[in-house]
């Protein structure tokens, strides 16, 4: 869903929008890959199509956006802040658990004025990399997770080329392939990719350009 | 007899209850086939790029319409924020006007406060804040450009609160015309020349090639120590003058509607004589009694 949402009168009510956008996060061996496709639409228009829909929550925790822009960074930018402040009285880098809370208990908070479906993904000291789905305020730990209007269309993808245990490598193959595949299926997502990649180590952010993107028998 | 009253602490946050029950009686009075009267919007065409990495260009058009109606024909668009923001505005009038002038109030009294000329990132977050609280209920969406201490930005923020963050924007209804032009000829690190003519260029498509722009073109340039507003920058379509009133005389009605020798050029001239022969000729005296 991702579309940014114009006054009400001009397109249509709230509930009108649907998901349109793919986002994927993959737990790996001692870390997570996240992913995005880079399309915002309104109506008819792409009014952005470079658009980086990976947003840090903190040094080690991102989430991917998906439903309404507006309500998604809202979201968003709200956790970030929290995660900051909880960090400083902590003294230590946040657990994924702890920012995969604060977005569940918003997104379940107000699920009947917002739409937003936010993955949160990332690496902390006690539990290693993480993936989490905020569906309707539910919080669910999964070894890999896909959302938006583009989703639907790799399910059949993930369940049969997800192994556990995979390389970073392999791992970062294995999303830009079903983001890929996502792209070219679903009229609401394209653009280029964004990847990032999470580790004990580091943090890395990473650009596909669509030409660059893998090809499939798609013609 | 003793009434038990509980006070309940009202719940935080706006209640858009009305709002809703505003649509339902427009919905019932529209039915009956009246029409409910309308806030001014400005069919717009605004736009900004980034220039050389620490430069903004930003332009508007100045038509500003009332459904059907041109309801002002020369108004500005582009927005004060603070002395290195601006921000240009699109959507209901009152709105753009008054978001701005509230936001820039704002972030006087921080500058104020903090002793710095303040982060375009500020003025996004506390825009973006605003609008979002509101939930579209303000129809504001605008262009925001300037440079501070950390370089050039430039943002769009859409009614319903979300931004992005781009090296060229467009917004209103002729967005699409305008972003065809910069789809077609942005580079980056662009000169300030060449990025001030892509910017006429794009407003212009977007005045001759959308009903909702018109009119002028404004243009604003930011730079680290220099800034430009120019209003007009350039006048899309010259007319004749109507009423030529010189400043402090009263209203004549000597103007001229003539366009101006030579404007429709003249390629062939042909003059063709007609020979003419009188047949008749006659004379009456004329009734003077």
């Amino acid at each position: 869903i991702f579309k940014k949402s114009a006054p009400e009168r001009q397109y249509g009510v709230h509930g009108d929008l649907h998901p349109q956008t793919t986002i994927i996060a993959v737990e790996f061996n001692g870390g997570i890959v996240i992913g995005s496709d880079s399309r915002v639409s309104a109506g008819e228009a792409i009014v952005n199509r470079v658009m980086d829909k990976l947003s840090p929550l903190h040094e080690k925790i991102y989430c991917a956006l998906s439903g309404s822009a507006a309500d998604a960074q809202a979201i968003a930018d709200v956790v970030n802040y929290e995660l900051d402040l909880h960090c400083v009285e902590m003294g230590e880098l946040p657990l994924v658990v702890a920012a995969a809370n604060r977005v569940r208990k918003i997104s379940y908070k107000y699920k009947e004025e917002m739409m937003a479906n936010l993955i949160v993904a990332g690496w902390d000291r006690k539990k290693g990399g993480q993936v989490y789905g905020t569906l309707g305020g539910m919080l669910i730990q999964q070894l890999f997770v896909i959302g938006g209007s583009g989703s639907t269309y790799i399910y059949g993808y993930v369940d049969s080329a997800y192994k556990p245990g995979m390389t970073r490598e392999e791992c970062r193959q294995f999303v830009t392939n079903a983001l890929a595949l996502a792209m070219n299926r679903d009229g609401s997502s394209g653009g280029v990719a964004y990847l990032v990649t999470i580790d004990e180590k580091s943090t890395e952010e990473k650009v596909i350009l669509g030409n660059d993107l893998p090809k499939f028998y798609d013609e | 007899m003793a009434t038990l009253s509980v006070c309940q602490v009202p719940s935080s946050g706006f209640s858009f209850e009305n709002c809703r029950r505003n649509a339902l009686l427009e919905a019932e009075f529209v039915k009956q086939g009246h029409k409910l009267p309308v806030a001014k919007k400005t069919g717009t065409t605004i736009v900004g790029v980034v220039f050389k990495k620490n430069g903004i260009v930003l332009g508007a058009d100045t038509r500003a319409t009332e459904g059907m109606v041109v309801a002002d024909k020369n108004c500005s668009k582009i927005h004060y924020i603070s002395p290195n923001i601006y921000c240009c505005g699109a959507g209901t009038a009152a709105d753009t006007e008054m978001t701005t002038q509230l936001i820039s109030s704002n972030l006087e009294l921080h500058s104020l406060a903090t002793g710095r000329l303040p982060q375009v990132a500020t003025a996004n977050r506390m825009l973006k804040q605003m609008l979002f609280r509101y939930q579209g209920y303000i129809g504001a969406a605008l262009v925001l450009g300037g440079v501070d201490c950390t370089g050039a930005h430039l943002y769009s923020i859409y009614p319903h609160g979300s931004s992005d963050k781009l090296p060229y924007v467009t917004m209103g209804s002729g967005s699409l015309a305008a972003m065809a032009v910069f789809e077609d000829r942005y580079k980056p690190n662009m000169k300030e020349k060449e990025a001030k003519q892509l910017v006429r260029d794009a407003i212009a498509a977007g005045i001759f090639n959308d009903l909702g722009s018109g009119s002028n073109i404004d243009v604003c340039v930011i730079t680290k120590n220099k800034l430009d507003y120019i209003c007009p920058y350039d006048i899309a379509n010259k007319k004749g003058v109507r009423t030529a009133r010189p400043p402090g005389r009263p209203f004549k009605r000597s103007g001229s509607y003539k366009y101006k020798r030579n404007t429709t050029g003249v390629l062939t001239e042909t003059v063709t004589p007609l020979e003419l022969e009188v047949v008749e000729e006659s004379v009456q005296t004329m009734d003077t009694s």
